[in-house]
């Protein structure tokens, strides 16, 4: 792409204005996607490898799945333990970390436990679930329990305890008493992060959730690409891949722009 | 905490979840948790065992190539991204979809592509964490202040000497703290990507432990990869309260 | 040269009357932790329905004292009195303005003023009645569903001040309630405010570094020394308030009592 190279641009302020062809932020990230499934295809039909499809082809074998509700089947079947998971872990994460920003105890109690949880590799573990849930649903949501929980603890943690310490004392000085110090101002003032920590839980469990399909419990949308995979029908396994590539994309975006609308009044205007 | 008037570290807090591990272990809660105690004397004789001392080396080697890439590669990326408009409204995109996306779905068909040896690992480890690192170093450089560059530029800097004494000094807090979070992102990838190759290094001993019912030998290998995170992203986290000062707020 | 023992007691007619004096503190003495020595045994009277400015450089305590007088920190030693009685904590018949606003950044302008009412247990329709007429007496009409993100400084200051107004405390309490508004909107605020005051009838404890404004907006002027924070002494500039803002600011008293306090101040600044 020639748009890209326009010389004697440092700074990002002074690309403004310079001379050749001039695309919106919009058009130029259709192009890239254009580009890279265009790619896709070319380098499908090289064949690089036996094992890498078309793009054309891996799309068909998306409608089809989408068609037969095979697809849909599967997300049915990933998504509940993933928000059931997600769900359970937000309440206990946010609570305890709620507890761990009012309360010195529960600091020293929770907090380094937590920080070893979200530094380590607790996917390891996974194959362990097995013997104790079986390969339910259980299972599963075990699974993106233990990947969500950390992130969502230490964000709600982090957000309560750095309250803005002048609201704080701006509701004491207006005679606040704790518990109003606490719901009117320490968790609406701690709300854009613990939704941001929520958000990250999701991405979290959603890792947690398809490695639990590919791991244990052949179900879900976990099962079409190691099924698809075993039989050789590529195309199916990749577009199962992109499918949810696609999908926590937009999720993840979705919550993002959620998260502005309903949390950061003051974000809003600078989009 | 405080107990008996003596400031007790946060640390040893740990100690009552041993202690609880242990308990449950004792008790035959879950025939899977076996008491803490058995499974630190499991890791004492793991930790001089050939075939772990094999398979660990293995991953680090992979562990390393697959940082050094990710490293270079991220810090690349989050200049580019942050020094160039037209570059940063294409990759931005990219960028931060893989770096929430479910990476543990595409490896399948990274074992389809680079087999199933190292070389697999070796990719899982750039893709887990070059996105992570792409995002910080960008921020960092996009959040240097106007007024610095525009100092720079007055005093006859050119492009280079603004690049490498300028906007890489002032993003390097983030570019740190985008390395640490790489590296516990790169760690997690590597367990996930062995759990699922199951033929290499350690992902093999696990896969044979847990086809054994070796519980404490699982948990042994377990409590290895946890203590090795910690130790990576303590020792970047020392590096990164150097320069912790002058760091921008970030999120 | 010791100069915190020098008492200068301009009007010698000062009412010592403790009905006088809504609010009182007597030997303030605050440590931070053992080695910050912020106040040393402070003595002072404000004067009710008086605005009274607590001035100096930095460091010399001055918004440690407003905030032990507003409740909000405690005392190491000496006690503080309002209306005659002994006081510890934030009370209804005080209410604060702060430097940097201490707006909620999720909450309308009505919603903030009325906050003060809200956590009082004021019902919803009567705080935001209230609510309203003090946005209107601040010259906020118009702004009520703003948040604060979208108002300029001074604009966030005038929020302040009508949240403090709202609660109906006799005494107003306000740390460097300019610092962070432009030059040419402080001037119209300090102008607006005493305008306000006349008519509300408050007395105002008013922390600044900014001399000019101490003259200008004072009854009483407060200095203080740094390290630790003593009176160093206590000025009442005679200006006449009955001429309009500018005569004032070119008034001779105005800017002898400037200078008469630059003079003071510049010794602690070597």
């Amino acid at each position: 792409m020639t748009t890209t190279t326009s010389p004697g641009v440092v700074s990002a302020e002074s690309s403004e204005g310079t001379a050749g062809l001039k695309l919106s932020g919009l058009q130029l990230r259709l192009i890239s996607i254009v580009g890279f499934f265009l790619a896709w295809e070319i380098s499908g039909h090289v064949p690089i490898s036996p094992a890498f499809p078309t793009f054309s082809g891996t799309m068909m074998a998306m409608f089809e799945m989408i068609f037969d509700g095979s697809l849909f089947l599967a997300y049915f079947e990933t998504l509940k333990p993933l928000l059931l998971g997600v769900g359970i872990s937000a309440f206990f994460g946010v609570t305890i970390g709620v507890s761990m920003g009012l309360n010195k105890k529960s600091r020293w109690l929770w907090e380094p436990i937590f920080v070893v949880l979200q530094a380590s590799p607790v996917a390891a573990l996974i194959p362990l679930i097995t013997y104790a849930y079986g390969i339910g649903i259980t299972a599963k949501t075990v699974a993106v329990i233990i990947l969500a929980s950390p992130i969502i603890v230490l964000n709600t943690y982090k957000a309560v305890g750095n309250a803005s310490p002048v609201l704080v004392q701006m509701s004491r000085a207006f005679q606040g008493t704790r518990m109003q110090e606490i719901w009117k101002v320490i968790i609406p003032n701690a709300a854009p992060v613990i939704f941001a920590g929520l958000r990250l839980g999701v991405a979290a469990g959603f890792i947690g959730v398809i490695l639990a399909e590919l791991l244990i419990t052949p179900t879900g949308i976990g099962d079409i690409i190691s099924y698809n995979r075993s039989i050789a029908k590529y195309p199916h396994m990749y577009a199962a891949v992109l499918s949810i590539i696609v999908f926590s994309a937009v999720m993840v975006g979705m919550l993002e722009k959620a998260e502005v609308k309903y949390f950061r009044p003051e974000k809003k205007r600078g989009q | 905490m405080k107990v008996a008037g003596y400031e007790i570290p946060p640390v040893f807090s740990l100690l009552i979840w041993i202690g609880l591990w242990e308990v449950a272990g004792r008790m035959d809660l879950a025939f899977i948790l076996p008491p803490f105690s058995s499974v630190l004397g499991e890791l004492t004789t793991l930790i001089v065992r050939h075939d772990f001392l094999a398979a660990a080396w293995q991953t680090f080697q992979a562990f390393a190539i697959g940082m050094f890439f990710a490293i270079t590669g991220g810090i690349a990326l989050g200049f580019i991204m942050g020094t160039n408009k037209t570059a940063n409204s294409i990759l931005g995109m990219w960028v931060n979809i893989f770096a929430s996306a479910p990476l543990s779905s595409v490896v399948p068909v990274l074992m389809l592509l680079f087999g199933l040896g190292q070389l697999t690992v070796v990719v899982i480890v750039v893709l887990f964490s070059i996105w992570i690192i792409a995002l910080d170093t960008y921020a960092g450089v996009h959040h240097t202040s106007n007024s610095l560059k525009e100092m720079g530029r007055s005093f006859g800097a050119n492009k280079t000497q603004l690049l490498f004494k300028i906007l890489f000094w002032a993003a390097l807090p983030e570019i740190l703290a985008g390395v640490r979070l790489g590296l516990i992102r790169a760690v997690k990838g590597i367990v996930i990507g062995q759990l699922l190759l199951s033929v290499v290094a350690l992902g093999r001993m696990f896969r044979t432990f847990s086809d054994n019912f070796q519980f404490e030998e699982f948990w042994a290998l377990t409590l290895i990869l946890f203590v090795f995170a910690l130790l990576f992203s303590t020792l970047i986290g020392r590096l990164e309260s150097k320069v912790e000062y002058y760091a921008g707020t970030r999120d | 040269m010791n100069k915190a023992i020098h008492m200068s007691l301009p009007d010698a007619t000062t009412p010592t009357d403790p009905s006088a004096n809504i609010v009182s503190v007597r030997g303030i003495t605050k440590f931070y932790g053992s080695d910050v020595h912020a106040l040393e045994d402070v003595n002072l009277d404000f004067p009710t329905g008086q605005m009274t400015t607590l001035l100096g450089p930095s460091g010399c305590g001055k918004t440690t004292l407003l905030k032990i007088i507003a409740g909000l920190l405690e005392t190491t030693s000496g006690e503080v009195m309002v209306k005659g009685k002994a006081v510890t904590s934030p009370g209804p018949e005080r209410a604060f303005v702060f430097q940097d606003f201490a707006l909620l950044p999720w909450a309308t302008v009505t919603r903030n003023v009325a906050f003060g009412l809200e956590l009082t247990g004021v019902p919803l329709k009567e705080r935001e009645a209230k609510a309203k007429s003090y946005i209107d007496k601040v010259g906020l009409s118009g702004f009520e569903d703003k948040y604060p993100h979208e108002l300029s400084g001074g604009v966030r200051q005038r929020v302040g001040l009508a949240r403090a107004l709202a609660v109906d405390a006799d005494v107003l309490l306000m740390d460097e309630p300019f610092s962070a508004v432009d030059e040419q909107n402080r001037r119209k605020f300090q102008e607006d405010l005493l305008h306000l005051l006349s008519v509300e009838n408050k007395t105002v404890i008013f922390v600044t570094h900014s001399i000019e404004e101490a003259v200008y907006v004072s009854d009483q002027i407060v200095l203080l020394s740094p390290r630790p924070g003593r009176i160093h002494s206590i000025i009442r500039p005679e200006l006449d308030r009955s001429s309009s803002p500018d005569d004032i600011r070119r008034d001779k008293v105005y800017l002898d009592t400037v200078e008469e306090i630059w003079g003071n101040i510049r010794e602690y600044l070597d």
